[in-house]
């Protein structure tokens, strides 16, 4: 089969790779109909995130048809599925807690020492990631192996069509559970720093959870544009200073939930996050956390710090002392997708959440390279790239 | 060790929570050193995680929370015949009939196995199994697997600790090697295998097509290792 495979930083590949095949009982085979590239596909294509082999195949927002089942699976073929990122046993502790992204039994068990030492505890597998999250194949391809198929997938009533759905998969839940994470409560003030789709999401939850006021930080003037249309107010980083915005907007008593969609390759010229972009740069310090430093500075005493955006290692320069003097509670994770599926879908099918103005480029999955090079270099308009694996290649 | 000697020892199991009886002098006193110590210093740690040695015994332990009830767990066990379902050195467990004694087949490096003859020396239904070497054997070893409840609806704590003491000779720089290179990490693996296997019925493997599972790939080793050695 053809799928995107990673060769290094900043280099991936359309090759032609082994089609899998159903290993354990409860496996199904997926045909993929349509894929997305994600904010965090960019932080292995920039290789910051450790645990990647050359060959690796990407993506972990993905949809499809089954093909194949497993004696154990109880999907059947032709149905039409999406697949949560995070690979889930259901049976385990954390998975019978809904804490599913938590799963005891996913990650292969040779290839959980590394998050074991990193950690403390080893992580879930996830598709098309690291290998300390085990190294599973990912989505970005034609067929993918999907474990625990009678779990994972949710099946999709066929008027639904795909780019209604496919976020399912991850962002959507993850913003989300964002949302959720920033325990709105009816008059509340919420910031989201970083527009892209997590904070976007976030933001449209935040909306529907009833919010009375959301404000968005990011510098592209797009996104911030997106933001806007959802309801968003919006301060651009670059033509005003956040923190005494933030203030105002809060009517002087600071930001009650603050939500950090930005993660660990932080944009920004404050002289914090210059002295982490070198240290990332060297190998020494992984994490650039400047966007959630300034997230905890704005939120207001006894506030809420939510963190969707992803981090994998330590930070520096970290303001505890803020954490603790004004009582905050942080509350972050990867996310635990199958415990939002089903409210998800319903409220798509009923029209409370639009995804699809996410989207901004379409491309076959033969063109899956340029679309990481675009997403990365042209944020501020390639919001979203949708792969399909059918679709006809334009000739250049 | 003495059959009294053994008794002993088992009766006295429960202090510090040290599951595992050995037979070596060293380990013994490393044993009551801890005990002793206890009135000074309360340390309710599992004795085997003891910052000291235990003289000429390697000693592994490992204790896994598995959401299954007791009886299953005990019961798949005590048929050693599924072992090599999630021990990845064992390549079998063959009960030889009487006493509950059987032969455990150890894969070693360059395609050579050993093997090694224990017998039960303990069970307690739903509870307890205890193994030791038969006299003679190539590995001095003893284990014992624990089955308690635990909190809540939480399923089952597995403990599982291993004692063996590596013969001298080119056969026990093999078995060392073998045993030593990780022995911790063999046991935390080996214990999450059987925790996948009994909650979610299946090993988790990230590989995309059968050939290319960790499984396939060591019998692979295996068998070319054989052909060289033929």
């Amino acid at each position: 089969m053809r799928a995107l495979t990673w060769q290094g930083t900043h280099k991936v590949q359309v090759d032609t790779v082994d089609d899998p095949e159903i290993i354990n009982p409860r496996d199904a085979i997926i045909k993929v109909t349509s894929t997305a590239i994600c904010g965090s596909d960019l932080h292995l294509y920039d290789g910051v995130i450790p645990g990647l082999l050359p060959g690796d195949v990407l993506g972990h927002e993905f949809m499809g048809e089954v093909v194949e089942t497993g004696p154990k699976s109880t999907l059947q073929k032709g149905q039409r599925v999406v697949v949560p990122f995070t690979i889930s046993c259901g049976q385990c502790f954390f998975c019978s807690t809904l804490q599913y992204s938590c799963c005891s039994n996913s990650n292969p068990v040779e290839k959980q020492d590394i998050s074991a030492n990193v950690y403390g505890h080893a992580m879930s597998g996830l598709f098309g990631y690291s290998h300390m999250t085990g190294g599973y194949s990912g989505g970005q391809a034609e067929y993918v192996r999907v474990p625990y198929s009678d779990v994972g997938p949710i099946v999709i009533p066929d008027h639904l069509e795909d780019e209604k759905v496919l976020f399912l998969s991850d962002i959507l839940p993850t913003g989300w559970m964002a949302a959720e994470n920033a325990q709105i409560q009816p008059d509340d003030t919420v910031a989201v720093w970083g527009c892209g789709p997590v904070g976007l999401f976030a933001i449209q939850s935040a909306l529907v959870m009833g919010a009375s006021q959301v404000i968005a930080v990011d510098h592209y003037p797009h996104r911030l544009e997106l933001a806007r249309q959802l309801g968003a107010q919006v301060i651009n980083f670059r033509e005003s200073n956040v923190l005494e915005a933030l203030m105002e907007m809060s009517g002087g008593i600071g930001i009650d939930a603050v939500i950090d969609a930005v993660g660990m390759e932080a944009h920004g010229f404050a002289i914090d996050n210059i002295m982490d972009t070198a240290k990332q740069k060297i190998g020494f310090g992984a994490d650039r956390v400047s966007a959630l430093r300034q997230a905890i500075m704005a939120v207001r005493k006894g506030g809420r710090v939510s963190i969707p955006g992803v981090y994998g290692g330590m930070a520096d320069k970290f303001p505890i002392g803020a954490i603790m003097e004004k009582g905050l509670q942080i509350r972050t994770g990867q996310t635990h997708v199958q415990r939002y599926t089903k409210d998800l879908l319903a409220k798509i099918e009923d029209g409370t959440l639009d995804t699809t103005f996410l989207i901004s480029h379409r491309l076959p999955l033969e063109q899956a390279a340029d679309g990481y090079k675009n997403f990365k270099e042209q944020q501020d308009t390639w919001t979203k790239v949708v792969l399909k694996p059918g679709m006809a290649t334009e000739n250049a | 060790m003495s059959e009294e000697a053994r008794k002993g020892l088992w009766g006295t199991a429960g202090f510090a929570g040290l599951m595992l009886a050995a037979g070596a002098g060293a380990f013994i006193s490393a044993q009551k050193d801890k005990r002793d110590k206890r009135n000074q210093t309360a340390d309710d740690a599992p004795g085997f995680t003891a910052r000291r040695g235990f003289g000429a015994y390697d000693v592994v332990g490992r204790t896994v929370t598995i959401a299954r009830p007791r009886e299953e767990l005990f019961a798949f066990w005590k048929d050693f015949a599924n072992l090599s379902t999630f021990m990845e050195n064992i390549v079998s467990v063959k009960p030889t009939g009487a006493d509950g004694r059987a032969v455990w087949t150890i894969l070693a490096p360059a395609g050579r196995t050993v093997e090694v003859e224990t017998e039960v020396v303990k069970e307690e239904p739903g509870k307890l199994i205890a193994w030791r070497s038969v006299p003679g054997s190539q590995i001095d070893t003893e284990g014992r697997v624990s089955f308690t409840d635990a909190p809540g609806n939480r399923g089952t704590r597995v403990s599982v600790r291993v004692a063996y003491k590596p013969p001298a000779g080119e056969l026990g720089r093999m078995v060392a090697k073998l045993f030593m290179r990780e022995p911790a990490v063999q046991a935390r693996h080996d214990l999450k295998r059987f925790k996948m296997l009994m909650e979610a019925g299946e090993i988790a493997t990230s590989a995309r097509r059968k050939d290319q599972t960790r499984a396939a790939k060591q019998a692979e080793k295996q068998n070319d290792r054989q052909e060289e050695t033929a």
